[in-house]
């Protein structure tokens, strides 16, 4: 049975009358690898940072191992961060910046004396933390010297250093370009398991998140969506904005008709849903890879095909049913403007209860290549921080 | 046509050049003249730079100007960072609002500001004197009796300080504020979550950080200083002058070419800490331009 280590509950927070935080209730157990992901503006930050001890919530409590911690400030708590940008000491070397948390006396907690460390004590911690994070003969250079993947290290090593039992991660691969993303998750995931210690992991791209996480918490406008694992998350969304947020999804109006049968376009469909009221209004998930494409005759409904993208894999490929445009990802190739039919497995279909998000995504009527960037949240960084500076 | 036009730019340039700089190297010369005039050369002589430091009361302002000088610089930069710190973690709306009326008394006329600062001590200090003459204290102490009065207070080194102070931390501030805003706001936090306390955190990471620009808030505090003369001879009171209010008083007396050597030394002290401050900045552009690449 996995121990609680940390939670939230009821944590508000709001700036100037605005809420930023409404109400969250999480708790986070030990060793477990947790992200809080969102778009820009989600309050990922601000729970991270009261986590940390940087953000006091306005309303609510913060347990740590059972114990009230809303007023320790961030140099008692037994958690460490690794902040957006890495935050490394510019006038300090790559030994000096990790070795900064351990300069530092700490109080004994059982005599209560402030204790220095002996420098051979020091020294051995940080080359055993440079051995971790591979970074073995860089000890002298300059942290400015250091390329994005080098300094992401350097963050770690100086916040895993200090043994805490947490560690916090904002963004922490956000500066680095594609290629090396894949191989610091991979590390992370490695860290995370050989030191056994909880990791918060603060991110807004969901590829990310499904990678590594044991849960994942999906956030909105200051309220937590969604908590689950990331198979949970993806297969089970609970509302249109995590399924839209989580991968790509045809979101589309349908009416339960009984257990097991919900109409679509005024067709019905087998689907593996129960326990809705009879004739509710629900909103159905379509993974665009569930879909099979079938010659239009022997379709359960029949579309045109308006656009294709080849993408490697599959093409993506956009059809349009009745006015409402699909986007499916499929290893055959259908030229545009050909009649299509499609079918879907039970098992493609997930059907959610209406909610606030209901309407707002899932048609692809405007998709294209760049949408997708955009969607990325490459602006992120700014407003992010935004957000903090005004507390 | 093109060529005359730029003889022309060249020309009205020299002019400019020239009168920027033609009284002052007038000076510089005639600092080396062996003879009493301001007109005739009579030839190079170190004559003026000898009488110079045999001149008690020159030496004695070169000194106050020295002393006030290195004391109101050393307060307005550690008054002036700790301010700039404060500002710095303040709302957006509220830092600019301060930064504004920071700026108002380095715009506002020497003049305004001698006067006020001496109209302001000579009024607190005119309550004081009428309270000290009128009251003492009587101390009954292990059987004797001590009598305390107060000390009856007047213009001297101690306003001039306080005037110098006052007019120093603005620039100081000036100096240290671009410093912070460009350093990364996490590394507070950074330094907090490793186990420092504000202050800590303070020591360990803002000040190196912020150093160059302290370093020349503190530089260009103490050039102000030096050559400040209205703002002293406002709140010097008569008791003590510094090398700008002797120069001053010597122009009056007679126009001696000892002027034009001490002249001379100051101009030469403040350019020097200004080209210091200049390639000091250069330097951190270009560095900042390198991390930036």
């Amino acid at each position: 049975m996995p121990k609680e280590l940390i939670r939230l509950s009821d944590c508000t927070v709001s700036f100037d009358g605005e809420v930023v935080l409404d109400k969250i209730n999480l708790y986070i157990n030990d060793k477990e690898f947790l992200t809080l992901l969102g778009p820009s503006g989600c309050g990922k930050t601000t729970t991270l940072r009261i986590i940390g001890g940087f953000q006091a919530p306005t309303a609510g409590d913060v347990l740590f191992d059972g114990v009230r911690i809303n007023d320790v400030p961030p140099h008692k708590r037994a958690v460490n961060t690794v902040f957006q940008k890495y935050a490394l000491f510019p006038h300090l070397n790559v030994f000096e910046n990790i070795a900064f948390g351990l300069r530092i006396p700490k109080a004994d907690p059982e005599t209560g004396k402030r204790e220095k460390l002996s420098e051979e004590e020091i020294q051995r911690r940080v080359m055993e933390m440079l051995e971790v994070v591979n970074l073995k003969g860089f000890e002298r250079r300059r942290v400015n010297q250091l390329s994005g993947g080098q300094q992401q290290r350097v963050a770690i090593a100086r916040a895993l250093v200090n043994q805490p039992k947490v560690l916090l991660l904002d963004e922490p691969l956000g500066a680095l370009d594609l290629k090396l993303r894949k191989d610091m998750q991979n590390e992370l995931k490695r860290i995370q398991q050989a030191m056994g210690i909880t990791f918060i992991y603060v991110t807004h791209d969901q590829e990310e998140a499904l990678a590594m996480s044991d849960t994942v918490v999906v956030m909105d406008q200051g309220k937590i969506q969604q908590i689950g694992t990331p198979e949970d998350i993806y297969n089970e969304p609970k509302n249109a904005f995590v399924a839209d947020f989580i991968g790509e999804s045809n979101i589309l109006d349908g009416i339960m008709r009984a257990d097991g049968v919900v109409e679509i376009f005024n067709r019905k469909f087998q689907c593996l849903d129960k326990g809705f009221l009879p004739d509710e209004p629900v909103d159905v998930v379509i993974r665009p890879e569930d879909v099979d494409i079938v010659p239009e005759d022997q379709g359960q409904l029949k579309g045109t095909v308006t656009s294709v993208t080849f993408k490697g894999v599959h093409y993506d490929t956009i059809v349009d049913f009745y006015g409402f445009k699909w986007l499916i990802q499929t290893t055959d190739f259908c030229p545009v403007d050909s009649h299509i039919g499609i079918k879907i497995d039970p098992d493609g279909i997930h059907v959610m209860k209406k909610s606030q998000y209901s309407g707002l995504f899932g048609d692809y009527s405007s998709y294209s290549e760049e949408y997708d960037e955009i969607g990325d949240a490459t602006l992120e960084p700014e407003e992010e921080e935004e957000e903090s500076h005004e507390e | 046509m093109r060529k005359s036009r730029r003889i022309g730019s060249r020309f009205f340039m020299g002019l400019v050049f020239l009168f920027l700089y033609a009284p002052i190297l007038l000076m510089i010369v005639f600092s080396f003249n062996a003879g009493n005039s301001n007109v005739v050369w009579q030839g190079f002589s170190l004559r003026w730079y000898e009488e110079l430091f045999q001149d008690r009361t020159i030496l004695q302002s070169l000194y106050t100007t020295l002393l006030v000088s290195v004391l109101a610089t050393a307060v307005a930069t550690v008054a002036g960072t700790f301010a700039a710190v404060g500002f710095y973690s303040m709302r957006r709306r509220t830092r600019s609002v301060l930064m504004n009326v920071n700026n108002i008394p380095m715009m506002n006329a020497d003049i305004v500001t001698g006067v006020s600062l001496c109209l302001l001590f000579v009024a607190v200090f005119g309550l004081w004197n009428e309270f000290a003459a009128n009251y003492r204290i009587t101390l009954n102490l292990f059987g004797s009796l001590y009598r305390i009065t107060f000390p009856e207070l007047s213009l001297g080194f101690g306003t001039m300080l306080i005037a110098h102070i006052t007019f120093n931390i603005p620039y100081v501030i000036l100096s240290v504020g671009p410093k912070l805003r460009q350093m990364d706001n996490n590394l507070v936090d950074a330094a907090r979550d490793l186990g420092c306390t504000w202050m800590g955190a303070f020591f360990k990471v803002i000040l190196p950080e912020i150093k160059p620009g302290i370093v020349s808030g503190a530089l260009i505090a103490f050039t102000m200083s030096v050559d400040d003369f209205v703002i002293s001879y406002f709140t010097a009171g008569s008791s003590v002058s510094t090398l700008a209010m002797e120069i001053y008083s010597m122009a009056r007396r007679r126009v001696s070419p000892e002027i034009n050597a001490v002249s001379t030394l100051l101009f030469v002290v403040v350019l020097v800490l200004l080209v210091v401050v200049n390639l000091r900045e250069a330097r951190a552009e270009k560095a900042a331009a390198r991390r930036g690449a």
